[in-house]
Formats: structure tokens, sequence, C-alpha cells
């Protein structure tokens, strides 16, 4: 049942995101009938897309786009959800920048992890998918057995399973010290606890592997051979070959992954128990958020915050977007 | 230089030439071959025992009593015991443990229908019906689907909270009603696009609205597409914890990752055992869907290729 999924959508995962918009909106052109027959037509399907349009629209605008608008108006205000909120400016912007060092810990905390945990994380899924892909033998039992993970990495039971595998005389401590280096456990250490947490991250590369590999699926053999001839060696048929082939699908792992890693919450959560320790060290920018938000109902103060993590988001993908053409090889590229 | 480099590839292409040197060289290539090919699948292997370990040592330390953790790294219990599990069944708070199953199933269970009901029209919409507008608000869709949730929360704390709607899981649940999550919406778009269009166009030609061609065409095609997202959506669901954190109060109500949050809390070292127990048990649901259904999801990770 599942070989109907059509092969065609395989190719385009990252060309999808880019293109489709542009595909529906030439879609719109045209029609048969005379004018006033299309004219009529167009109505009709007006009324259809609306209708089955409508819970979407409702839950856009009620529940995404109307509250990022008032999200920003708060930004500018101070609000603790009992009295009005009152028009400071932006007071709360200046003030995450000059006043709050736990804030601007909290920003290198996470960019940090971002910046560090997301290239380990698809390098060692771009790997693993390379071999997998060379293997031949229960490669289906490997890919499932790696892409487990990611399906449970955000859950509150990995989060206490990790923090029960790296505290003080738990597994990895003793295994480590096994191996001659004892450094003890990893939860209560400030220099440990965030290579920790990177760590729960990259044992979730399963996703991205799973995309690695369908794209490696899609590379040409007779590229490899072409390459083969000319004399290449194993290092170079991935850089000529095996990279350009694949920056689709890189580029397309590296935003999402990058986005989500911005988000991570509940394994830092559980694992600091709510605080963020320690020093501050799992006090990402989500959960410091919560923390002003709906510990301290500071909830301007807490938009603020939000709104700079939306810029920044969006500063990065645009830097993505905009690189792509200097790194990203699209198959239909010539012929468009 | 490059003519010594160049030999092994020669030798493939010469083979028809063989002489006995040649024949013993491309013996002695394969070989080495099979060697590397050995060596990567002992890689593999090793590699799957550290990625499931963590699985592996929850499983066997729910039978191992309180006192062993701290004591025993190990995997194997020393008195191993079912104790944690008859301990666990008790619950938590005045609250016996089966409540927070049901309640995870329950919600689990009306955003799967929610997510299916309004994912599926809006796909059709934006997939197969040309109306105005219908580019840009592809264009938000794909937008919503890299936006940061932190933006929206706060507002959306305070509308529900207005609206007297804490401590009751519509908060959790009407954004599935209302296709929020773009995901399963570019999920089933692109599915939709697979599909052929001369099926709904005949459908068309022969007098069915939009109404009658989603239901009758397109509805039974994308079975696989929406299998995929029911799976996902359940497992999100369930592992969901912000949410349940912000808008669901009482402990009756709470699904498990909020009810897991108590034992972790109040239970500090001294009842790891039961901690443990409930962990795992949490997980049990999702292992056993990812077992039965691992190829619709990891097809459709591959096909879609979003967050996993």
């Amino acid at each position: 049942m599942t070989s109907t999924i059509p092969q065609a959508t395989e190719t385009s995962h990252a060309a999808g995101l880019a293109s489709s918009a542009a595909r529906s909106a030439k879609s719109r052109a045209g029609g048969p009938g005379g004018p006033r027959k299309r004219h009529r037509m167009a109505a009709r399907e007006n009324r259809a897309g609306y209708a089955f349009l409508a819970p979407w629209l409702i839950g856009f605008f009620a529940l995404t786009i109307g509250p990022m608008a008032y999200s920003l108006y708060l930004s500018f205000t101070r609000y603790n959800i009992f009295s009005d909120p009152q028009w400071i400016g932006f007071d709360n912007y200046i003030r995450l920048f000059t006043q709050d060092s736990v804030y601007l810990q909290s920003v290198q905390v996470t960019a940090i992890y971002v910046f560090v945990g997301v290239p380990i994380k698809l390098m060692a899924a771009l790997g693993i998918a390379m071999l997998l892909n060379y293997t031949t033998w229960a490669t289906g039992f490997f890919r499932s057995s790696f892409y487990a993970p990611s399906l449970i990495g955000a859950s509150v039971s990995v989060a206490i399973v990790w923090r029960a595998m790296f505290m003080t005389d738990g597994p990895v401590d003793s295994g480590l010290s096994f191996l001659g280096i004892n450094i003890g456990g990893w939860v209560g250490n400030v220099a440990l606890v965030l290579p920790m947490m990177i760590l729960l991250a990259v044992w979730q590369f399963g996703a991205p592997m799973v995309i690695f590999l369908a794209g490696l699926k899609q590379v040409p053999r007779e590229l490899y051979e072409a390459a083969e001839v000319d004399g290449a060696g194993p290092w170079r048929k991935f850089r000529s070959v095996t990279l350009p082939m694949l920056s689709p699908v890189i580029f397309f792992n590296l935003l999402l992954e990058t986005i989500n890693a911005f988000q991570v919450f509940a394994s830092a959560f559980i694992i600091s128990n709510g605080s963020g320790g320690p020093a501050g060290q799992t006090n990402f920018y989500t959960l410091y958020l919560y923390q002003r938000a709906f510990r301290d109902l500071q909830l301007g103060y807490a938009s603020a915050m939000a709104w700079v993590l939306l810029v920044v988001v969006a500063i990065i993908a645009f830097i993505l977007f905009r690189s792509q053409k200097k790194w990203v090889h699209y198959a239909g590229d010539d012929n468009r | 230089m490059t003519a010594v480099m160049r030999e092994p590839l020669d030798t493939t292409s010469l083979r028809t030439a063989t002489g006995p040197n040649l024949n013993i060289e491309r013996g002695n290539h394969r070989l080495r071959r099979r060697i590397v090919r050995i060596i990567w699948g002992v890689v593999l292997v090793v590699l799957t025992a550290i990625i499931l370990y963590p699985l592996v040592w929850l499983f066997v330390s729910t039978f191992k009593p309180s006192s062993e953790f701290g004591q025993n790294p190990g995997l194997i219990p020393n008195n191993p015991t079912i104790d944690n599990y008859i301990k666990v069944v008790d619950g938590i708070a005045g609250v016996p443990l089966w409540r927070f199953f049901a309640n995870s199933i329950f919600i689990a269970v009306m955003a799967v229908i929610g997510t299916l009901f309004s994912s599926a029209l809006a796909a059709y919409a934006f997939a197969r019906i040309r109306f105005k507008f219908v580019g840009v608000f592809f264009a938000a869709m794909i937008g919503t689907l890299l936006l940061p949730f932190h933006v929206i929360i706060i507002p959306q704390y305070i509308i529900f909270q207005r609206l007297d709607l804490i401590d009751t899981y519509v908060p959790l649940l009407i954004g599935k009603f209302l296709a929020t999550e773009a995901f399963f919406v570019f999920l089933i778009v692109q599915f939709i696009r697979g599909i052929p269009r001369e099926m709904d166009e005949a459908a068309r030609i022969d007098g069915a609205g939009h109404a009658r061609t989603f239901v009758s065409i397109i509805l039974p095609l994308i079975k696989p597409a929406l299998i995929t997202s029911a799976i996902f959506s359940f497992i999100w669901t369930w592992n969901d914890f912000l949410g349940p954190l912000l808008y669901v109060n009482s402990p009756e109500k709470y699904p498990l990752p909020v009810a897991l949050r108590l034992y972790n809390d109040t239970t500090s070292t001294s009842d790891y055992g039961a901690t443990v127990a409930v962990s795992f048990l949490a997980l049990v649901p999702i292992l056993l869907f990812f077992i039965v259904f691992q190829r619709f999801l990891v097809d459709g990770v591959a096909t879609q290729g979003l967050k996993g």
C-alpha cells in the first residue's frame, strides 16, 4: 500500500517548498468555456475553495495571525493578565539586551545547542545514511532502529531516562570509569550538562537520516560510474557527486532541524526540574520564556523575547534561502 | 604518478583480456570489498546497540528495586522484582494510573480525528481547487511550518483564559480541528498532487461537484497519507508536554507526560523505580504503534521529511 506514495514527491521535498506556491498560482489561470461560463465557473470554484478551506482559514486567522499581531503589541507593554496592558515602548527590548544577564546566558546556551548540535546531528545522519545505502542486509531493521529515537526523543519519558543514564554512577558514568575516564555525573556538572543535551539531540538523528537515505536513492548510478571512469576516488566521488546531488535535501534538513532546535522544551524542563540549572546551562530560550511568561506572569516581557526569536529565525531562514543559489542544485534546473 | 593511481580502475575495464595475473588481482579486489562490507556491517550492529541501549536499559530497569538505582548501573537487576509495576497502578496524587492513560488516549484520539478532518479538507482545496488567493494562502501555510510557536503561545493562553477554557481540553484540541499543524496539510497536499488529475477531472465531467469528487475519488486514494498523518498526530499529541502543562491544572485531567512530571518532582531519587516504570509504560503505546506502522512512518518522513 505504501508503494502508492508517489515517487515524484520524493525528489521534491525541498523543491516542493520553494516551487509549489508558484505552481498553484500558475495553475489558477485559464479554463474551458466562453467568458460568461468561465465567470460562473470561477465563482463556483471560489465558493468551493473557501468552503473547503474554512477550518484552516479560521485557525489561521484566530489562532496564528491574530495571536501574532497581539503578541507584537504586547511586546511593547507591561502586562500581567490581571490589569490592562501598559504601553512602555521599546523598554522590554532594551531591558532584554542591557539588563537581563539570565536572558543573555539563555541566548548563549541556546545558540551553542543549535549551532553545535544541528551540524553534528546532520553529519551523523548523512554518514549513517551513506553507510546504510551501501549495506545490503537488514537495512529495514537498521533504518527503523535508528529512526525510533526521533519519534520519542522529545517525550518526558526519554528525558527521565536520559537523566538517569547520565547521573553520577549511572550507566554512562560507570561505563566511562571502566575505560579510565572519571568525569562523574553529567547532570549536575556545569560543563557537561549542555553536551549531554546535545547528545540527546544527536541521538535523534534518525529523521534527517531517513530523508538523506531517500535522497541518496535518487542519485543516478551513472554519475558514480562516470566519476569512476574519470578516476575519482571515494572522497572525490563524495565531494563532486554525492554532496551536490544531495544539496536540496541538505538544505531542507538544515532549515528544519535548525528551526526545531530552537524550540526544545520538554527535555530541558524535565532534566532541570523546570529551573534551567545547573547554573543556567539548560536554560534554553523556550524554557526561560516559559518561566517569564507563566511563572512570573511578565507576559509583555516574554512576548518581546518571542519576537526577538522570530526575527532571528526569520533572518536565519532568509540567509539559508538566499545562499541556496550558491550551493543547492535542483535536478530540474536545466530545463526550467 | 597518475598511471599508478589509475591502476585499479584499469583492471576492471580490462577484465575481458584476462591473464593469470589479472585474475588473482580481481580475486584480491573482491576479497577486499568483502572485508570492507563485513567491517561496515559490524559498525552498524555496534551502532544499533548503542542507539537502542537507553531503551533497553529503561525496560530492564523497571524490574530493579528503587534501592538499586545509583548502585547498579548495569543492565541486569540484582534482585529483579515487579514491585514497581504493582506500586504504580495506584497512581499518584489520588489519581489511579489508568486515568492518566485514559486521558492521554482521549486527547490523542480526538486530535487524530480533528487533524484528519481539517487537514484533508484544506489539502484538497490547496491541491485541486482554483480559487482566488489560493497561492497567497498556500505560501502562508508554508510560512506557518517555519513559525516558532513562541510567538503565538502567550496570546493563545490569554484568549483561552478569557474564554474560561483553562483546565479543559479545548485549548489542546481546537487547533487540531482547524488544521493549524501545517505539516499534515502539506503532507496530504503533496500526496494529492501525485494523483493523476484525469481521475478527478473525469468525475467532474460526469457532473460531480468538489464535495463528491473529494469524498468518492480523492479520499479513498489518499488513505496512505491519512494513515501516516493519523499515526504522527497520535504520537505527537501523546508526547506533548507544554500544552497540557499550560492548560490542564487538575491532576485527574492530566495526560501521561504531565503526570510523569509529578513522579519526577515529588519522588526524588528515593522512588526511581516507580518513575522509570511509568516512563516505560508511557512509551509502550508509541513503540507498539511504531513496530506495527514503521513503514508508513519512515516512508512518510522520507517523502515529506519534516520534523520527526
